[in-house]
């Protein structure tokens, strides 16, 4: 099979995740999980926190939780740049539970001193992680 | 004069001390070069966030943006970016007395609320009476971009809540083993971006999704997330670099304490042997005289 391919890199804070090259990325947009191919029109689109679907020149498919950044479309070069970026293997499992457990915790009580908005992302954060780890 | 055995207890203490300084110099070595290769590794994503906020920055709408519109200045939150760990030279003390200069330099009616992440930072400030309003002890040892999320998330949230009218960070800047320079920078309302350098490439037709003002406004607090992340970086780089010339010193410190005291051992004993040699030269004399 013969898929023509981009090149692809994903940047954390802390390391470069991906660079390479790709033949399909799969992405959790803000306005609604989208795919970038070969030759894809430029575009920049903010993403939740979610999964990150790429698919190597092999035709493998990685997955990775993010959470939450944008990705970058031009001249065939896609930039995902975000905040977090964990293949399932490398998820902290322990981790991901207290943050949810905390989160939620905080949705619940109401508390004016936490902003429901963060709780909100952290929890989707959390969830995202458990749900690709759990699927490993 | 004191005795030889005396001298020679001091040499080994100082000689255990100097071990000690020497394996912690070692560690601080090893420690500099994982935080200066975080600092590296956080450079790519440091460049491609630029380029996003140049482009922000020539839009004229930002200028309305919450988080960039200065307000009268009444609350001013100062972070201090100090220690959790000791042995490090005037690291923490001349931060600690520069953030004090930093607080005595604001204009009466000004209240100022310190946020400290470091031991010694909330250590100093907590018992002399200041107001804290956040302690952030023990984040160094396995820092993570979650923590980092969460403390600015905090900051913006309080400061969106009118808590806080403007919020400075205090912190030590690496600059090279042995030096560190103090830095204030403006975390709150956000300063003035610096518009990228203009890429002359083709112009190209972007999809924005969702809008072109929507991503750029989220990229705020995600800009302000990373600035707190290079700052942690920095400082705990700047630390360790600290340690280890404070901690060289010691060792060489300690090297000429015991050349002197080698030397001032060296003495008595030579001393010793002279004034026994002259009892037993004197006694023998004392026996062969009575002819």
């Amino acid at each position: 099979m013969y898929e023509r391919s981009f090149s692809l890199e994903i940047i954390a804070p802390n390391r470069v995740v991906f660079q390479g090259d790709a033949t399909s990325v799969t992405a959790p947009g803000t306005l609604g999980g989208f795919q970038v191919l070969f030759n894809h029109a430029p575009l920049l689109s903010s993403l939740d926190a979610g999964p990150l679907k790429v698919k190597n020149t092999q035709g493998a498919d990685t997955v990775y939780a993010t959470g939450g950044g944008y990705l970058e479309v031009r001249d065939n070069n896609v930039v995902v740049l975000v905040e977090s970026a964990e293949r399932p293997e490398e998820i902290d499992i322990e981790r991901a539970r207290a943050a949810r457990a905390r989160a939620e915790e905080r949705l619940k009580s109401h508390d004016p001193s936490f902003d429901a908005v963060r709780a909100e992302l952290a929890l989707a954060r959390a969830l995202n992680r458990l749900r690709l780890a759990g699927r490993h | 004069m004191p005795t030889l055995r005396e001298v020679r207890s001091r040499i080994s203490g100082v000689q255990k001390t100097r071990k000690i300084t020497r394996a912690m110099k070692m560690v601080a070595a090893s420690k500099l070069r994982r935080a200066q290769s975080r600092i590296i590794a956080a450079r790519p994503y440091a460049r491609k966030m630029k380029e996003l906020l140049g482009d922000l920055a020539q839009m004229a709408e930002i200028q309305t943006a919450d988080l960039i519109a200065p307000r009268e200045v009444k609350n001013l939150a100062l972070v201090v970016v100090t220690s959790d760990r000791g042995f490090c030279g005037p690291f923490n003390a001349t931060l600690i007395r520069a953030a004090q200069g930093h607080i005595a330099a604001q204009p009466a009616g000004v209240n100022v609320r310190l946020i400290c992440i470091g031991k010694k930072g909330v250590d100093y400030f907590g018992k002399r009476g200041y107001s804290l309003t956040g302690r952030h002890v023990g984040v160094y040892g396995n820092l993570a971009f979650s923590f980092v999320q969460s403390l600015a998330g905090e900051i913006i949230a309080r400061y969106l809540r009118g808590e806080f009218d403007r919020v400075d960070i205090i912190y030590n800047e690496f600059k090279s083993i042995s030096t560190q320079r103090i830095l204030i920078e403006q975390f709150l309302p956000v300063p003035p971006l610096p518009a990228s350098p203009v890429v002359p490439k083709k112009p190209v037709d972007f999809i924005y999704e969702p809008d072109r003002l929507g991503i750029l406004l989220s990229i705020l607090p995600r800009h302000l997330n990373f600035q707190i992340w290079r700052i942690l970086l920095e400082s705990s780089t700047a630390e360790e670099g600290a340690r280890m010339a404070a901690m060289e010193n010691a060792t060489e410190n300690a090297r000429e304490m015991i050349a002197t005291l080698q030397l001032q051992y060296n003495k008595a004993r030579q001393t010793a042997i002279t004034k026994e040699l002259l009892e037993v030269v004197s006694g023998a004399e004392a026996l062969r005289s009575p002819g």
